[in-house]
């Protein structure tokens, strides 16, 4: 089956007083139709921004400074304003961390729903009406003829977010980006949205990308996961290989670092120090500062992704480069 | 053993209400939450107690009482067999004070961002005159940079130069100044990054061991509590709902919502459990329900739950209010 979406060699980058800033160098990936893939990564590894390359959303000064972006087989990324605007919603739809920041205050769900369905779709308004209830249904609201005609502040942070998947999946988008959907929720809402996406997003074909910096979630939701760090994918593959036999030092570490609830143990696996700034990525491997495995070649040499048995990853231990220092 | 902090009864309500003119034009009677209700826990000296709950449930008001932030409303809270209240108003404030640190959520804001590392960690020296001249202030905060595994040389930068889990390390450093018994953690790791927060939940950790510190840790993270505590309290709209020792809150949990709390947790680990969807979310904290908060959303209500508030019952070390435990019908 083709790629319903294919990203080659992106590359994104800020320009800035002090020299231009690589946030995002030289990232490939693709999903395949129906498929969910997790971007992984903790704070400044830039998977958001890879999420926002791709909807188009990039703030500027950011901008993309190479690769390309096909959505079933159409390029993208640089595409006129205008067409990119019909295509975001029609076919990519958003899901931002903050459900308040994504609605409109001032106007009723029910209009946002209705505006967004008739933007993308040839209904007329009783019709768009009927679908917007349909979503809301949907997307688990209780009532929702009456809340069709109430304002997001009227809705509770959990709800919010389920009128937000509804939007997104108004005008039956092939790809949906999740940017942190159930960050900003409290732990028994997330699990309901979790489900809430997937099953919606299986019933309605839509392809899934999710960023989040959680592993939890990743777990229970998705089919593959790329680790970032530090704007590069260091490890790609199986989500249950990723957790279970990780081949990239940062990926035992990230594993290793979260508190389990099915065992015991005094002290957490530490990864010490930090991500690097972006004005100031190591030579070589970015991970080379922080890495317990590191050897000469990986502090001169960058590594890039190569087969380690099930996964992918990027680390001069394995692969085609395996042994050469080890 | 003997307790080090003990609450009874504690409560704090606050008020919410219209402004005076418009009570009067609108006719609304006064409104109050209450954030916390009726609590009740002992912390032993030594080991560490964690409450959870979700946003709302009023665990960092707990934190807040704990170290006299607020004053409560009712109920007392006893720190080594003395009435913390008392102290607090009279000449023995700063003896107590200096007894119990806090850490708080949000390594950015937490910090004074025009001051150096330097002065943020021995303004608790400072104030309370516990080291005599520079020399010995500058060795004390190399000392105590150094216990959160910080180099001495950083006192002399600015907060803005440190990541979050560095940041954090420093306030760990602040409260640590005075040579607390007691910390107050609330939140102390949910602004950080997973490989960060190891790095500080080992810290404090290490910091337990070697000082025989005793720890409140407020968390909306199970699987952190279920690393650090030793005693987990469950709470729900300001009262605690649960509260045991950890092995036996994970191993049997008892309470339907502490049931729901673990089942929610996604696991990385995919054990494959059976996950019982929760409906429904939090209630209005202003107008919670009758009976026991929880019955909306519980699976096993009934006609008692949703009139009569269920006590706090005690048994094998287990404190749970529920009608269906006690009835023995869940």
């Amino acid at each position: 089956m083709p790629a319903l979406l294919e990203v080659r060699n992106l590359r994104v980058e800020f320009p800035t007083r002090h020299g231009t800033l690589l946030a995002i160098d030289d990232v490939s990936f693709e999903i395949a139709p129906g498929e969910i893939l997790g971007v992984v990564g903790e704070s400044g590894a830039g998977k958001s921004l890879t999420g926002a390359a791709i909807i188009g959303l990039l703030e500027p000064p950011g901008r993309i400074a190479g690769g390309e972006i096909r959505l079933e087989g159409q390029r993208i990324d640089d595409l006129p304003h205008e067409q990119l605007r019909r295509l975001r919603g029609r076919r990519i739809g958003a899901v931002f961390q903050d459900p308040l920041t994504s609605l409109n205050p001032l106007y009723t769900v029910g209009r946002q729903l209705v505006e967004t369905i008739r933007t993308h779709l040839p209904l007329d308004e009783a019709q768009a009406r009927d679908r917007a209830i349909a979503l809301l249904a949907d997307t688990g609201i209780p009532a929702p003829e009456a809340r069709f005609d109430h304002y997001p502040h009227q809705f509770s942070g959990g709800m919010r977010q389920r009128v937000v998947i509804a939007l997104a999946l108004a005008a039956e988008p092939k790809l949906i980006v999740a940017d942190e959907p159930t960050t900003a929720l409290d732990v028994s809402i997330q699990a309901q949205i979790i489900a809430l996406l997937k099953r919606v997003c299986r019933e309605h074909g839509a392809a899934v990308m999710l960023v989040t910096h959680d592993m939890g979630v990743i777990a229970e939701t998705c089919d593959r996961v790329a680790v970032m760090y530090a704007g590069r994918i260091v490890e790609v593959g199986p989500v249950h290989e990723v957790i279970h036999h990780p081949a990239h030092p940062y990926t035992v570490g990230l594993m290793g670092s979260i508190p389990a609830m099915d065992e015991d143990r005094e002290r957490l696996l530490q990864i010490d120090g930090a991500m690097p700034r972006l004005n100031a990525i190591p030579a070589g491997c970015a991970f080379n500062p922080r890495c317990p495995r590191v050897f000469e070649r990986c502090r001169s040499e960058r590594p890039d992704l190569a087969d380690a048995g099930p996964t992918r990853a990027a680390c001069w231990l394995v692969g085609a480069g395996a042994g050469v220092g080890a | 053993m003997t307790a080090l902090v003990e609450v009874q009864d504690l409560a704090k309500t606050f008020e919410v209400s219209a402004p005076w003119l418009n009570r009067v034009i609108e006719r609304k009677p006064r409104q109050f939450v209450h954030a916390v209700d009726g609590l009740g826990f002992a912390i032993e000296r030594g080991s560490t107690l964690a409450l959870v709950g979700e946003s709302g449930c009023g665990k960092s008001t707990v934190a807040r009482l704990l170290v006299g932030l607020y004053a409560p409303t009712r109920g007392r809270i006893r720190f080594d067999g003395r009435d913390a209240g008392a102290m607090l108003g009279s000449r023995e404030a700063g003896t107590l004070r200096r007894r119990m640190q806090m850490i708080f959520q949000d390594p950015y804001a937490s910090l004074n961002p025009r001051w150096k590392v330097h002065d943020i960690v021995a303004e608790p020296l400072r104030e309370h005159a516990l080291v005599d001249g520079a020399a010995a202030q500058r060795e004390r905060v190399g000392e105590l940079l150094g216990a959160v595994g910080m180099a001495a040389a950083d006192a002399s930068k600015f907060p803005h130069q440190f990541s979050g889990g560095q940041r954090q390390r420093i306030s760990i450093a602040r409260a640590l100044a005075t040579q607390p018994e007691f910390l107050v953690c609330d939140e102390p790791t949910s602004a950080l990054d997973v490989s960060v927060q190891a790095q500080v939940l080992n810290i404090m950790k290490d910091l337990q061991r070697k000082q025989g510190l005793t720890y409140l840790f407020i968390s909306h993270n199970l699987a952190v509590v279920r690393h650090v505590a030793d005693e987990v309290g469950v709470m729900y709209l300001g009262r605690l709902v649960e509260q045991s020792p950890k092995a036996e809150l994970f191993a049997r949990p008892r309470h339907p919502y502490t049931r729901m709390l673990l089942d929610a947790i996604p696991d990385i680990h995919m054990s494959g459990r059976a996950r019982t969807p929760v409906q429904g979310e939090v209630p209005n904290p202003l107008n919670p329900p009758a009976g026991c908060s929880f019955h909306p959303r519980c699976p096993h209500a009934n006609a008692r739950c949703r009139s009569e508030r269920p006590a706090q019952l005690e048994f094998q070390g287990v404190r749970v209010a529920c009608h269906a435990v006690e009835e023995g019908r869940i």
